[in-house]
C-alpha cells in the first residue's frame, strides 16, 4: 500500500524511447532516396532547363562527363575558358575517348550497351567543345547521349 | 517488487540525439537524384554513302554565333519553332492513291513541304560560339514539336498521351504483360512519326 502511493505521488515521465525509432526511421528514409555525391565539382554546372526531359533511371548506366567555367576557387589558377571534368579531375577533349572506355569496362557485360553518357554542360559553354566531345564519344562508338538538364521553361536559358 | 524498483531503466534520451546527427550527416552529403535530361543518339562514323534527299523533305535550322535561329535561311523567333516545326513534319504532301499517302497527317499538304512524316528530317546545325543553352532550347522546341503529334496520334489511336505511355513502360513497377502490349503502341506510334533529328557538323563559317 505504501509503495502504491509512493509511485501515485512522483510525476511520471514522458517516455522518449520511441523517439529514437521515429529518427531512424527517417534516416532510412533517406539513406534509400538519396545518392551520396561521389565528386565534387570543379566546374560550374548551371544546367539548363528544359521542359520535354526523361528521367535517367538507372544511375549504374551512366557515364557522367562535366563541362563548365573552372569554379570560383580555381579561375585564378586555371582562367575562365570552359573546361571538362571526367571524375575528380580536369581533362582535355581527347582525354575523353579512354575515360569512357575505361568506365565502359568496369560495367557488366549485360548492360554494356545499355550505357548513357550523361552531358552534364553549363548553360553558358559554347556548343563548341560539346560537339567536339561528342565526336569523340562517336568515334568509340558510344552514341547514346543524354543532355541533362533540369526541369523548367527552356525559354528561360535565353537571357 | 521491492528489488524491481531498483533496477534503473536505460536512459534512451541520447540515442534519438545519434540518431539525429546521422540523419543531418545524410541530409547534408547526399542529394536526392534530379538527373533528367533531353535523349539523343549520335550517327555512326561510319556512315553509308549519301542517299539522295529530296530538299522539301529537309527541315533545316540553325543557330549562328549571335544565338540566332534561321530557319530555312530566315530568320524566325524562338518561340515560332515548334509551330513551323510541327507543320513541316505534319504535312504529308504526297497525293490520295500514292503508296506514300500519309492518311493521319493533318497538315496543308503543300507540295513544296514533306512528303512524309517517314521522310521527313530536320537537320540542326549550331555554330561553335553559339550558347549551350540556347542550343538546348532548340533540342527542347524539336522534342516538343515530335512530341505533339506523337501525343495527338497516341490520343486517337490509344487514348492516352504517347509520353506517359513511355514514363508507364519505363517505370519499373509496370508489369511484363502491360510492357509487351505498351511496347507494341509506343513502337506504333514512333514508326508514324519517326524522330529523325540530324546533328550535322557544326559550322564555323557562319
Amino acid at each position: 500500500m505504501k509503495n502504491y502511493r509512493k509511485t501515485k505521488n512522483r510525476f511520471p515521465a514522458i517516455s522518449t524511447a520511441s523517439l529514437p525509432d521515429i529518427v531512424f526511421m527517417l534516416l532510412f528514409f533517406f539513406m534509400t532516396v538519396t545518392t551520396i555525391k561521389n565528386n565534387t565539382l570543379l566546374v560550374d554546372n548551371n544546367l539548363p532547363n528544359a521542359k520535354e526531359v526523361k528521367k535517367l533511371e538507372k544511375k549504374d548506366r551512366i557515364i557522367e562527363i562535366f563541362v563548365g567555367k573552372p569554379s570560383r576557387e580555381l579561375v585564378e589558377v586555371l582562367g575562365t575558358e570552359p573546361r571538362i571534368q571526367l571524375d575528380n579531375k580536369l581533362a582535355n577533349v581527347n582525354d575523353v575517348a579512354p575515360y569512357v572506355l575505361s568506365e565502359l569496362s568496369k560495367k557488366p557485360d549485360a548492360i554494356r550497351n545499355l550505357v548513357t553518357v550523361s552531358l552534364k554542360v553549363d548553360k553558358d559553354v559554347k556548343v563548341g567543345i560539346v560537339s567536339d566531345i561528342k565526336e569523340e564519344l562517336r568515334k568509340v562508338n558510344l552514341l547514346k547521349v543524354n543532355y541533362t538538364t533540369y526541369e523548367g521553361n527552356a525559354f528561360t536559358n535565353i537571357k | 517488487m521491492a528489488r524491481n524498483n531498483e533496477i534503473p531503466e536505460v536512459n534512451a534520451g541520447s540515442m534519438a540525439d545519434i540518431a539525429f546527427l546521422l540523419l543531418i550527416f545524410f541530409l547534408v552529403t547526399a542529394t536526392i537524384q534530379t538527373d533528367m535530361g533531353l535523349d539523343r543518339k549520335l550517327p555512326p562514323t561510319d556512315t553509308t554513302p549519301p542517299i539522295h534527299i529530296n530538299e522539301r523533305n529537309i527541315f533545316r535550322v540553325s543557330l549562328n554565333k549571335n544565338n540566332e535561329l534561321f530557319v530555312e535561311d530566315d530568320r524566325m523567333q524562338m518561340q515560332d519553332l515548334k509551330d513551323a516545326a510541327i507543320t513541316f513534319l505534319d504535312n504529308g504532301g504526297t497525293m490520295v492513291g500514292n503508296e506514300n499517302h500519309c492518311n493521319y497527317c493533318l497538315g496543308e499538304r503543300s507540295s513544296s513541304s514533306s512528303d512524309n512524316p517517314n521522310e521527313a528530317i530536320i537537320a540542326f546545325s549550331s555554330d561553335r560560339e553559339a550558347a549551350y543553352g540556347t542550343y538546348i532550347l532548340v533540342q527542347n522546341e524539336l522534342t516538343a514539336a515530335y512530341n505533339m503529334l506523337r501525343n495527338r496520334e497516341a490520343q486517337r489511336l490509344f487514348k492516352s498521351d504517347f509520353t506517359e505511355m513511355e514514363k508507364a513502360y519505363f517505370d519499373s513497377k509496370t508489369s511484363a504483360k502491360t510492357k509487351s502490349e505498351l511496347k507494341e503502341n509506343i513502337n506504333q506510334i514512333r514508326s508514324m512519326f519517326p524522330m529523325s533529328l540530324s546533328e550535322a557538323q557544326t559550322n564555323m563559317n557562319f
